[in-house]
């Protein structure tokens, strides 16, 4: 146990997990983004001709983890375990496509985190031999967020300049024992809960800066590892203000993050696109890493990752009683061997 | 670690890095639609009054109607929210944001059943307005009443 277990937060793997395949399913307005070449699928209609989002969105995640499985010519019986979340109470969309997938299977949730918490819970699971094929995915969808957390679609409200929008998508990593594969999951870092006091829900960046600060510092002492370690370090869903606080964070602690630092709320939408402070949501980093970062560690652009995943653990409940937002943040490091 | 101290240091990090709502172009364009619903308003109540031959509290009632109307209209036709974008509380405040706001959680929830889903949720955004806009008429009412005995 002592081997595996890095510092106060982190465990190598020993083992190191393989990611045989990954896919993507994003939605229109996301298809239409900088990154709209990565994306295995585009849909042309957010409703997926579904009656309801909720159903459109658990269609997307079925559709992609069944996708990520036929790309890797695996079969549902194959997979020992099925990791995933999503924003929707009680997790809806996971469980309902889990209950179409009949692949064993794990609920979580971690907000905006899932991509990330499902990638280090399956590799865990690998590594301690509690399987063989485990796919971990998430999901989340502009529609259903909006009328859970904020207001109908049709109503003509306003949104501050700090306000983020939620990304319609869904992303799958099928991870295998089997060493066969380029990309393993190295190591990771499970993150605390950090709480600096904010309340504004239009401004989620601010809430999980934080959080992501801590952990990349959790991570670097853990590992023993310089900064420079990494060719890429990408948080999930901070947005252009998250993004900017997350930089000076890591100043004030002395790293100076440069070129190698990125943001999937930043990238996955142009400014042109008009949608405030980026892309935000479970989607938002699960289709980043399973079509731009994962293609590019492919071709040997990215050879090692460092992939935070962000999340505000916040439900309307506790906004409306006046609670703070706290934030969580987790890291899972991809290397290419 | 100063845990409040960290935090306020924090809030002021964060208010000089998040952007600025524009207020000058904001107020302009709230200015200026909001204006352009009252004026619509005002057309409307004219064509009751010279067109329809309507007295003036029945002109009134027509207006009203005629623009509830036309935001349900463009509510349900998905317009008014990207008014509502541009506008702010210039397409809020009018009675045409009061229409979009009933219009819009009953589209929303239509899925969930006209009961459950219609019934329930339609006053979800206008409920607060409505709760409070009658009690304080009510208030304003009785106080009326007690100045009007007063000063008999």
């Amino acid at each position: 146990m002592q081997a595996k277990r890095m510092g106060r937060q982190s465990c190598r793997l020993p083992s190191r997990p393989r990611v045989q395949a990954f896919a993507s399913t994003a939605g229109k307005k996301e298809g239409e983004g900088p990154l709209r070449e990565t994306f295995d699928v585009v849909v042309k209609d957010d409703t997926l001709g579904e009656k309801s989002w909720e159903k459109a969105e658990k269609r997307m995640l079925a559709d992609t983890v069944t996708l990520c499985l036929n790309k890797a010519g695996v079969r549902e019986e194959d997979v020992d375990l099925f990791l995933g979340g999503d924003l929707l109470n009680q997790i809806v969309s996971a469980s309902f496509a889990a209950r179409g997938l009949q692949i064993p299977f794990l609920g979580l949730y971690g907000a905006c985190s899932t991509m990330a918490e499902s990638l280090l819970l399956g590799a865990a699971l690998l590594d301690g031999g509690f399987g063989s094929r485990a796919v971990c995915a998430t999901c989340s969808h502009f529609s259903t967020a909006e009328r859970q957390y904020r207001f109908p679609l049709e109503l003509g409200n306003q949104r501050p300049p700090s306000a983020q929008w939620t990304v319609t998508g869904a992303g799958a990593t099928l991870l295998t024992a089997k060493p066969d594969f380029p990309i393993a999951v190295e190591s990771f870092t499970v993150g605390r809960v950090v709480d600096f006091g904010q309340t504004d829900e239009n401004n989620m960046g601010a809430a999980m800066a934080p959080a992501a600060a801590d952990t990349l510092l959790a991570h670097l002492k853990d590992s023993g590892r310089p900064l420079e370690y990494y060719d890429r370090i990408v948080t999930g869903d901070l947005g252009q203000v998250g993004y900017a606080l997350m930089r000076e964070l890591c100043e004030k602690e002395g790293l100076a993050l440069g070129d190698r630092y990125t943001d999937c709320g930043c990238d996955i939408f142009s400014p042109e696109q008009g949608l405030l402070a980026g892309g935000s949501g479970c989607g938002c980093s699960a289709v980043t890493l399973n079509g731009h970062l994962l293609r590019m560690m492919e071709k040997g652009q990215i050879r090692r990752l460092l992939f935070m995943a962000t999340g505000a653990l916040l439900s309307p409940t506790t906004t409306l009683q006046g609670e703070s937002i706290p934030g969580i943040a987790h890291a899972v490091s991809l290397e290419v061997v | 670690m100063n845990g409040s101290k960290q935090k306020s240091a924090y809030d002021r990090m964060v208010k000089r890095v998040s952007p600025k709502s524009e207020k000058p172009k904001s107020l302009c364009k709230a200015f200026f639609v909001g204006g352009l619903i009252c004026a619509i308003g005002q057309g409307l109540k004219d064509i009751g009054v010279y067109a329809l031959g309507l007295d003036l509290e029945d002109a009134s009632l027509f207006c009203s109607f005629c623009l509830i109307f036309l935001s349900a209209l463009l509510t349900g036709l998905g317009v008014y929210d990207k008014i509502g974008k541009f506008a702010g509380a210039g397409s809020i405040v009018p009675i045409t944001g009061f229409a979009n706001s009933i219009v819009s959680p009953a589209m929303e929830f239509k899925r969930e059943g006209f009961v459950t889903g219609v019934g329930a949720k339609m006053f979800q955004v206008a409920g607060p307005v409505l709760v409070y806009g009658i009690t304080s008429s009510v208030l304003a009412g009785v106080l009326a009443h007690i100045l009007s005995l007063l000063g008999r």
